[in-house]
């Protein structure tokens, strides 16, 4: 089996059912994709197969043989972060960072696929990651942010904007 | 042990590879099977994979459909059928409805603590046909007589005909992940007849024939309906709680049915 992940042609020994999950995180030592329920239930494995955000813990290897798989590891670098992964920080989108990787990777899906800044709209699409930390507003917040073009310094953090959105208690 | 993992390339070396289905585990989406194999529930020796067997081919012929078995599920809402739309659209999330096939739907086996396989109702009220093959070659029945005879059959396609008006209504439930509850599907033909059906009950979905006797009060036919079905009692609901909130269903589809006359 052959996978292009994060651009690069990688050829893949795992078996054929072993999960995609597996294969990044075991095989090929990418560990972005987090191993959450590996059941479907949290989210926190959601990769780019060929574009569309999938649970890589629901997906057998030989099903997705020859597609390209973005992973955080493609979205930006450390020196050079990536919109979303801006706007993840700047908006304080993150605090366990556990459902972070599958929140991104779903935004942006979402992103692409032109969504709006509409917050339900967002939530719909992020309607299957779980966040045990956050209460999601913030991650809603960096999202709209992304779809609007706000840039950012992602050394800044938006203080309170949680606060202001349940009600200005800031 | 290491499975034998088969790939057809085509409906028919599908069906050849498939044989009378003995011990072969056939997977669609893979989102119920997958779960299987990583907590080592199931260790399959042989396993037919489809995702390239081109059964995902829709076919529309003036009213009637033909959906080959693993059309994901998020693809019925291009139909434009209100009440399957509905009814695909309250499976699991975007992600899982774009990965997740028709036929797995249809062949998932009871869930350990909740009933699953929600298209089954839309399609039942439908009145689906499926064609499918096995031990005694193909076979093309009604859902509802294929239903409990589902193992070790392999579906290839789902037929119906667009009804003039349908519609869905569930319990709703606080997150995507929860199964649904109890829902009730139900359409109406350009001949006026209606056609009502449950999923979240004992066992497969299940007709309401008695509700739909009833069908023009929608009171009797609510009350009706709890003859028509044994309640699940799970970890997401007792029985009584089902028996319950059963005719309210029936009377919310049965609202939805009249409003779009
Ligand atoms: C988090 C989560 C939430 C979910 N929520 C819901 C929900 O709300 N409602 C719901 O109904 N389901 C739900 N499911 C279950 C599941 O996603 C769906 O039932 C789905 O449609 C199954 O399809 P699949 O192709 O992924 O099945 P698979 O895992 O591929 O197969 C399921 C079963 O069907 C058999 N099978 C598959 N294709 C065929 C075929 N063509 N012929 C014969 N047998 C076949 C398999 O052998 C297996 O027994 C959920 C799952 C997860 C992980
Ligand atoms: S690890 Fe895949 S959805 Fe939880
Ligand atoms: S940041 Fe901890 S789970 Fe989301």
């Amino acid at each position: 089996m052959n996978l292009t992940i994060n651009g690069v042609e990688t050829p893949i020994e795992s078996g054929p059912l072993t999960s995609l999950l597996d294969v990044l995180r075991e095989e090929l030592g990418i560990t972005s994709p987090k191993a959450g329920c590996e059941q479907g239930g949290c989210g926190a494995c959601t990769v780019l197969v060929d574009g569309e955000p999938r649970r890589s813990c629901l997906t057998p290897a030989a099903s997705v043989d020859g597609a390209a798989i973005t992973t955080v590891e493609g979205l930006g670098t450390p020196e050079n972060l990536s919109p979303v992964q801006q706007a993840f920080t700047h908006h304080y989108a993150a605090q366990c960072g556990f459902c972070t990787s599958g929140m991104m990777m779903a935004s942006q899906a979402y992103i692409d696929g032109g969504g709006t800044d509409d917050r339900e709209a967002i939530q719909h699409a992020l309607g299957g990651h779980v966040c045990r930390c956050t209460g999601y507003v913030k991650i809603i917040d960096a999202v709209a942010a992304v779809v609007r073009g706000e840039s950012f310094d992602p050394n800044v953090t938006a203080a309170g904007t949680a606060m202001t959105n349940l009600g200005g208690m800031a | 042990m290491a499975s034998e993992v088969l790939m057809p390339s085509s409906p028919s070396e599908a069906v050849s590879l498939f044989g009378d289905g003995a011990a072969t585990t056939v997977i669609g989406g893979g989102t119920v099977v997958m779960p299987e194999i990583t907590y080592g529930r199931l260790a399959p020796d042989r396993v037919l994979l489809l995702t390239n067997a081109g059964l995902d081919t829709v076919a529309v012929d003036g009213d009637t459909i033909t959906i080959g078995a693993t059309t994901r599920v998020d693809a019925l809402a291009e139909l434009g059928i209100d009440g399957l739309t509905a009814c695909a659209g309250n499976v699991a999330d975007g992600e899982i409805r774009s990965q997740a096939t028709v036929g797995g739907n249809l062949c998932v086996g009871q869930g350990h603590e909740a009933p699953r396989g929600d298209l089954q109702g839309a399609l039942l009220a439908l009145d689906a046909t499926v064609r499918s093959t096995g031990s005694d070659g193909e076979r093309t029945e009604s859902l509802e007589t294929f239903l409990p005879h589902r193992h070790a059959r392999l579906v290839l396609e789902v037929n119906f005909t667009r009804p003039a008006a349908s519609a869905f209504a569930a319990l709703e439930y606080p997150h995507t992940h929860e199964y649904t509850v109890l829902a009730v599907s139900g359409t109406r033909t350009a001949d006026g007849t209606i056609r009502l059906a449950a999923t979240g009950v004992a066992g497969p979905g299940a007709r309401l024939r008695s509700a739909e006797s009833a069908a023009s009060d929608p009171e009797a036919a609510g009350a009706a309906a709890v003859n028509d079905v044994t309640f699940a009692d799970d970890s997401l609901a007792s029985a009584w709680y089902r028996e319950q909130t059963l005719p309210v269903l029936v009377r919310r589809v049965l609202a939805q049915l009249e409003e779009s006359t």
